[in-house]
């Protein structure tokens, strides 16, 4: 290259100021409704939070995120826009508490790391098994728990394990579980003699189990039973135990950190919790938890 | 006497060695102003953003980094078994591989066509895959005598995949040598195995070092890959922290740790290029 100095250097600078112009800070997308999103922000019945006033990522629609593919019982049949599935009819009923009627719901895919990235969402709310955690909390806000879960740990039927009636017994089995659970946190419960392998998904974990290359497989007790009714031959529930490395095992949904709508979807899920709507829902989609047996 | 007279370089050499001189002045300072500007730009663009305390917090944060660094130094020595022991295997197959497809010996037909259908099947399946496939397909089968371990079955899938890759650039390295080559071995009485063991292949792998490097970098890097069949390698690892605290720093700590095991060879391959160039320019 063959510039001469000023010129490159007038170059440069103009290079300079398009740069600063391309990336001059744009301000979050709340701005505009800022005196109503105010009173939203300190809301403290859901009589403050009516649609009109919330600050939406599209005005007049509640974008729910979740995974791809979302797993029963949690959704079914990979569609959330059903209203079937425990997570699917909570985040509808959220919507309809906060005054969303069905149709004013949009779904957006969610993966992992992109609903807990640091920055702007593409969604309103996320819900996808999320446990409320004080590190977590940090990177972005939760709303009221709508489920305490247990974890289950599941194993082939023909395995040593299979029997097991106490954590101790599991010691010496070489575990599985997702990455990114507080299953993958509990097995430090069981204080294994090897480490856990770690896998993307449940399915994953299943397969792993299906090979042999795993003795066991931890995951809440609602995939659990997915797991064994649906996706493994010949596997059983050897049990269900009740995490205590965390400082809790219950599910929020997701927000952006500092997040406007926090306050009213809290309200709108504890608003659930007392009028029993949320228990109703448990029972239609997670009953089949009393007859698995409890592991100290 | 002038001074051009004394050291025995005329007055309009000297003159020209100034000037020289004094370009050279310039086009430093504007080189360090102009990445003073930009860099200075770019760094005010990032560090001005709304959102940069927060991405400071996520993906930059010392005490963070600090605390899963053990793991992810402990988990990273998982990788480098991985890609060493991988890169042998890589180099038996691809070798291999090249040279049967080079060989013209009619006889060879059905290996030569295996060969073809090797690269090509395993050049266009995505890594990814390939270790997806072997490590929970391989297993599946319940085969006495295959291997389970995942480390074996990680190097097995990572063999398969860039044998392909590598047996490629050294049938190129093989081929671009000149056929005076060839003809002068044989003319020598050499077979036509030994023109290739002393002539032909020291010439070509010579040749193709810098691109064969390139692949092992890309190599080093795609270990992390196995963190699908459940090998609990230094991405894993970030990701099991990320997982915990929702904080991204254990990524960028994984990052660094390929990043620096990558800059030694990525210099070497730099020298290999520029002293075959060198030698082939004969400066």
């Amino acid at each position: 290259m063959n510039i001469s100095p000023s010129t490159g250097l007038t170059g440069l600078a103009a290079l300079a100021l398009a740069l600063t112009a391309a990336c001059a800070p744009t301000d979050s997308a709340g701005s505009d409704g800022a005196s109503s999103s105010s009173a939203v922000a300190t809301a403290t019945s859901l009589a403050d939070c009516k649609p009109a006033d919330l600050p939406l990522l599209k005005s007049g629609t509640f974008t729910i995120a979740t995974d791809d593919p979302a797993f029963e019982p949690w959704f079914v049949d990979n569609d959330p826009t059903t209203g079937k599935g425990f997570e699917s009819a909570v985040a509808y009923a959220v919507a309809d508490k906060l005054g969303f009627a069905k149709d004013d719901v949009t779904w957006v895919k969610a993966g992992f790391n992109q609903a807990v990235q640091a920055g702007t969402k593409s969604f309103d709310v996320d819900i996808n098994q999320f446990s409320i955690t004080k590190d977590r909390a940090k990177a972005v806000d939760f709303s009221s728990p709508y489920y305490s879960a247990a974890q289950a740990i599941i194993t082939l039927k023909d395995s040593k394990f299979a029997g097991a009636t106490s954590l101790a017994e599991l010691k010496d089995a070489k575990l599985g579980a997702q990455v990114a659970t507080t299953s993958l946190e509990a097995i430090k419960q069981i204080a294994p003699t090897s480490d856990p392998l770690v896998y993307d998904d449940t399915t994953k974990a299943a397969q792993a189990l299906q090979n042999g290359q795993v003795d066991a497989v931890v995951a809440d007790l609602p995939s659990a039973y997915y797991l064994t009714a649906a996706e493994l031959d010949g596997a059983t529930i050897v049990g269900q135990f009740q995490p205590t490395t965390g400082e809790s095992e219950q599910f929020g949904l997701l927000l952006a950190k500092d997040s406007k709508l926090t306050p009213c979807v809290s309200l709108a899920v504890d608003a659930l919790a007392d009028d029993g709507t949320l228990k109703a829902l448990q029972e239609e989609w997670l009953n089949q938890a009393t007859d698995v047996p409890e592991l100290k | 006497m002038t001074e051009a007279a004394a050291s025995g370089v005329s007055q309009r050499q000297l003159e020209r060695a100034s000037y020289r001189r004094r370009r050279a002045r310039t086009r430093a300072a504007v080189a360090v102003l102009s990445t003073v500007v930009v860099l200075g730009a770019l760094a005010l663009a990032v560090t001005q953003s709304p959102g940069w305390p927060r991405v400071r917090a996520t993906y930059f944060d010392l005490g963070d980094a600090k605390a899963v660094l053990p793991d992810v130094a402990r988990a990273f020595w998982l990788n480098i078994r991985l890609f060493l022991v991988a890169e042998v295997f890589i180099l038996v197959v691809a070798i291999t591989v090249a040279i049967i497809r080079v060989v013209p010996s009619p006889a060879l037909a059905p290996i030569k066509l295996l060969a073809v259908v090797y690269t090509d099947v395993f050049r266009g399946t995505p890594t990814i895959l390939v270790v997806f496939l072997v490590g929970f397909g391989v297993p599946a089968l319940a085969l006495a005598g295959l291997p389970t371990s995942l480390f074996w079955l990680g190097v097995i899938a990572l063999t398969l995949s860039y044998g392909a890759y590598v047996a490629e650039v050294l049938r190129a390295g093989i081929l671009s040598i000149h056929p005076t080559q060839w003809a002068s071995g044989r003319a020598l009485g050499l077979s036509y195995g030994q023109t290739m063991r002393h002539i032909v292949l020291p010439q070509a792998i010579r040749r193709v070092a810098p691109p064969l490097l390139n692949d092992f970098v890309s190599l080093q890097k795609d270990t992390a890959l196995l963190s699908i069949i459940g090998l609990v390698e230094a991405l894993r690892v970030a990701q099991v922290d990320s997982g915990r605290t929702f904080a991204f720093t254990g990524y960028v700590v994984a990052a660094c740790f390929f990043i620096v095991a990558t800059i030694p060879l990525a210099r070497f391959t730099d020298y290999l290029t520029v002293r075959s160039l060198r030698r082939e320019n004969g400066i």
